[in-house]
């Protein structure tokens, strides 16, 4: 079908005679019912205005609720009042517009070129009038709608008149297509009852809606305002009707006006009018129109199952039950589905809801399963429950990456939480302290099938941002890991059929080594050479000769040297998960996930894993290492300050004295760590668990040990020493000008003996920047991330391969202009080793 | 002064002739409107002389795949 194409849309404020024309009634009474609850004939719920209750029709176009789309109504305002929104715009307009022939005050130029100039012109509006030399008028204009003339009142009546001497030829430098004078509401549109629909109580009284409420309000004092003129009331009387029907009007149009106070409901609610449906976050537009709710959605709390595969979901039995799929009865599921039937809409593996051929929808209950298992036949639809292996998308705000919703498949478990395997955490950036994720069932076969193929877990595995596992190992799995595959790992036969068990493998029935044990679930023909992150980077490397075990060979499938850590597994980094899912697909590269987590974690868990302070002991000889180091830079410190304060300092380059001393200052003090952290690594307990996260990249790091164990070094607030508080000192434990480390936030102390007052302070300082940081920036991404979805939401790749919007306007003749897909490269590099192996075979050395 | 088309980040631009135009909607099912635009203001566009409803060739040099094709209409502006 030919579709006609919109041009352009023009809007404009609508003229007294559009609002009478497109209405159906005019408003007189601010009654709504007469005593027997019939809607009064002029009243504001008149029948002309539309239909609210089931099975009536409506006066106007007979229509029934539902088709008849409402009918708008007219009030004839006594007096006229400013329309508050167009408050300022009046005030600009008058300001630059002769009080007496009522052109605009610029030159015949100006209003010849038709450019909209206002915002100009009214910030230096001239004396006189260059059109008939009148003065021009002081006009003051006070919030929200009262102006004044040369100190006077300008009441609605004047300043419709002004507006009505603008000749239609300047509008177009006040920058409008409409007559001014529209700003000045003299009818007011009744929007109809299907805009402020009523609703009846279960006492069987009515509730009407805020903006009948409000309506009834204007109404009522409108019919005071012209009895009052009728019977010749004094204008002071006048004028204070006049002002209140301008009151109501102001606050039905918005009800959040700067200085005007809202207008209340009985209860002391403020009235939710006109404005406040359309704005803020519950809004028309943020709320119903951006944000749309669906079905066949459910949302808890998630925690972590560590013998779920990656591509699972564990969903709790009652959401399985609630949420269905729509299935198709056909001759050869027939049987299948009427036991699906019987099984009723509260036993699991039930239905809910069974459609018939012509559309008709009926319930599934206990009461007519059996008549109804009867009734399907070919071409009925049955609403199932979900079932173990449904295809579900799992999503968890906010959504900043296309890894924050994935589809899984659904796995039906006891209790009331999602499950979701751990390696899931760093996509969705999970953790389980109370986060809840969503979770969607698509409901045709496309949409399963499209989401199996694009957004699995497993076909996500590597990020299309570094082309690098993002679903990978983290924490334990590390830990884990590398307790299987270190040198001199053994495991006794009852051991080894413990942990084939879990990945239901077959025990070959007698001790292993761990490597052996890691060498079964790796694929048969894998041939890599890596270092690992336990790596302490010796000067020349021993490749398979390393006396830390720290270079992976693997051959054959065979993992014959080194240990396996971060370096192989973890986020961002992960060459052996990399390579599986690269050489041997993305089910392979799960299955080994799979089989990987469940042996690591059964290796800690036969083992045990834990940590305390004593972790972080080191070797008398290290702490007096450590106390000579930490003396020898203090000394030298000591020296810079005194050479500065005598004057003796030269300065660097482009730099004042101050700033060469404070450089110097922070050299020393990052010496200081550095220094302290190398003794670290070699007095540190190498067994100790904290030391092993650290090296295999488990979880801290050296920094992090020598904090504990050592120093804790320079805290520093805006990339400087700390050097706030006090005039010229940091807190009144110093001397004014103190420029030494301690007074500038050197923390000498380390938090295994713990932190003396002073310097528990200053790393306070350093703490609390370092959070509102994370949080501006938490709330900056989010806002970078919304505009990025704002423009490219629209954008797809068509089948003939260019980057299209949703006007079929071309954006790229191919996607990112050179077809590449990141998430297939290896780390953005080409692999010339992999294309050899690929050409030339493997197994050539 | 040196011409603006000898800087290496100016990609080269060429008019295309309207036998080639043709084909080029023809091959992507579309119309002039929904190729993407450039404003005849633009200086490369004055450089080479190209007209309003011209279809420019931009040939750029992408560093992975050698060079991609682009094609841009003139637009008045």
């Amino acid at each position: 079908m030919e579709v006609g194409k919109v041009d352009s849309i023009k809007f404009e404020i609508m003229s007294p005679y559009m609002i009478k024309k497109m209405a159906a009634v005019k408003i007189e009474k601010p009654e709504l019912y007469d005593p027997d609850g019939y809607p009064i004939d002029g009243g504001l719920m008149d029948l002309r205005l539309g239909v609210i209750d089931p099975g009536l029709r409506c006066k106007t176009c007979g229509g029934k609720m539902g088709t008849c789309p409402g009918h708008f109504g007219y009030l004839e305002l006594t007096k006229p009042v400013i329309h508050p929104l167009f408050a300022k715009k009046i005030y600009q307009i008058l300001k630059v517009t002769c009080p007496v022939c009522g052109r605009v005050m610029t030159s015949d130029e100006n209003i010849a070129k038709k450019k909209p100039m206002l915002n100009k012109l009214y910030k230096s509006a001239p004396k006189t009038c260059p059109h008939c030399g009148a003065k021009a008028t002081e006009i003051k204009f006070q919030k929200p709608t009262i102006f004044y003339e040369d100190g006077k009142d300008l009441n609605p009546e004047q300043i419709r008149e002004r507006l009505e001497k603008i000749p239609d030829s300047d509008l177009p430098v006040l920058g409008i297509s409409t007559r001014p004078e529209y700003m000045i509401l003299t009818v007011l549109p009744i929007p109809p009852v299907t805009v402020r629909p009523s609703i009846v109580l279960e006492t069987g009284e009515r509730s009407e809606d805020d903006l009948t409420h409000k309506l009834i309000d204007i109404v009522r004092i409108n019919d005071r305002l012209k009895k009052n003129i009728e019977l010749g009331a004094p204008d002071f009387i006048i004028d204070d009707i006049w002002q209140l029907l301008q009151y109501h009007v102001s606050t039905y149009f918005d009800n959040e006006i700067s200085n005007l106070p809202p207008a209340r409901h009985r209860s002391g609610r403020a009235l939710r009018t006109l404005a406040q449906r359309l704005t803020k976050k519950e809004g028309r537009f943020r709320g119903n129109l951006t944000g749309k709710r669906v079905n066949f959605s459910a949302r808890t709390v998630i925690s972590p199952d560590t013998m779920i595969s990656v591509n699972e979901v564990g969903i709790p039995e009652v959401i399985a039950k609630t949420l269905t799929v729509p299935d198709h009865v056909t001759e050869k599921n027939i049987d299948e589905m009427r036991k699906i039937v019987l099984n009723g809409p509260d036993v699991l593996n039930g239905a809910n809801y069974v459609v018939r051929p012509d559309g008709m929808r009926k319930r599934v209950m206990d009461l007519n399963k059996e008549e109804i298992a009867k009734e399907i036949t070919p071409g009925y639809i049955v609403e199932r429950h979900l079932k173990d292996g449904d295809i579900v998308l799992f999503n968890r705000q906010p959504s900043l990456h296309r890894m924050s919703i994935m589809a899984h498949k659904a796995k039906i478990m006891p209790y009331r939480t999602f499950r979701l395997n751990l390696c899931e955490t760093i996509p969705y950036n999970a953790d389980f302290d109370g986060d809840e994720m969503n979770l969607h069932v698509p409901q045709t076969e496309e949409a399963r099938i499209e989401a199996e193929k694009l957004m699995l877990v497993e076909n996500n595995i590597r990020s299309p941002r570094y082309g690098l596992p993002v679903i990978a190992f983290k924490h334990d799995h590390i830990s884990g890991c590398y307790f299987l595959t270190r040198e001199g790992a053994k495991f006794s036969k009852e051991e080894v059929a413990y942990l084939l068990n879990l990945i239901g493998k077959k025990s070959p029935g007698h001790e292993m080594v761990g490597k052996e044990l890691f060498s079964l679930i790796l694929p048969d023909d894998l041939n890599m050479e890596f270092v690992s992150s336990y790596c302490v980077g010796c000067d020349t490397c021993l490749k398979d000769k390393c006396p830390y075990d720290s270079y992976v060979v693997i051959k054959n499938g065979k993992l014959l040297h080194g240990i396996i850590d971060e370096a192989a597994l973890g986020e961002r980094k992960g060459k052996l998960l990399n390579k599986i899912d690269m050489k041997y697909g993305h089910a392979r590269a799960r299955q080994f996930m799979d089989e990987l987590s469940k042996l690591a974690l059964g290796v800690l868990s036969l083992r045990g894993f834990t940590i305390s302070i004593s972790d972080f002991d080191i070797s008398d000889d290290g702490e007096k290492k450590i106390k000579d180091t930490k003396k020898k830079f203090e000394r030298e410190a000591e020296k810079l300050v005194e050479n500065y304060n005598n004057g003796r300092m030269e300065k660097l380059s482009g730099m004042t004295q101050e700033k060469t001393l404070e450089m110097y200052m922070q050299q020393i003090a990052s010496k200081v760590s550095d220094q302290t952290g190398k003794v670290i690594k070699n007095s540190v307990n190498d067994k100790s668990s904290a030391v092993i996260m650290a090296k295999t990249g488990a979880r801290g790091s050296y920094v992090n040990l020598s904090q504990t164990a050592a120093i804790v070094g320079q805290e520093s607030l805006e990339g400087e020493r700390i050097n706030r508080g006090y005039t010229g000192r940091t807190t009144s434990h110093f001397k004014r000008g103190d420029l030494g480390l301690k007074a500038r936030g050197f923390v000498e102390g380390n938090y295994r003996h713990g932190l003396n007052a002073i310097e528990f302070f200053f790393d306070a300082i350093n703490s609390r920047e370092n959070l509102m940081d994370k949080s501006l920036q938490t709330r900056h991404s989010g806002y970078m991330e919304r505009r990025l979805v704002s423009a490219l939401q629209d954008l797809r790749v068509e089948y003939d391969g260019t980057v299209r919007d949703n006007r079929g306007v071309i954006i790229q003749f191919m996607p990112g202009s050179d077809s590449l897909d990141p998430s297939k490269i290896n780390h953005g590099e080409i692999d010339l080793n992999l294309v050899r192996e690929n050409i030339e075979g493997e197994n050539d050395d | 002064m040196s011409s603006i088309m000898e800087n290496f980040l100016v990609p080269k631009h060429e008019i295309i002739s309207e036998e080639e135009k043709v084909a080029l909607l023809n091959k992507y099912k579309i119309s002039l409107k929904q190729l993407p635009k450039i404003l005849s203001s633009d200086p490369v566009v004055k450089v080479i002389g190209a007209k309003v409803g011209d279809v420019i060739k931009i040939t750029r040099n992408e560093m992975e795949i050698g060079h991609t094709l682009y094609y841009r209409v003139v637009i008045k502006g």
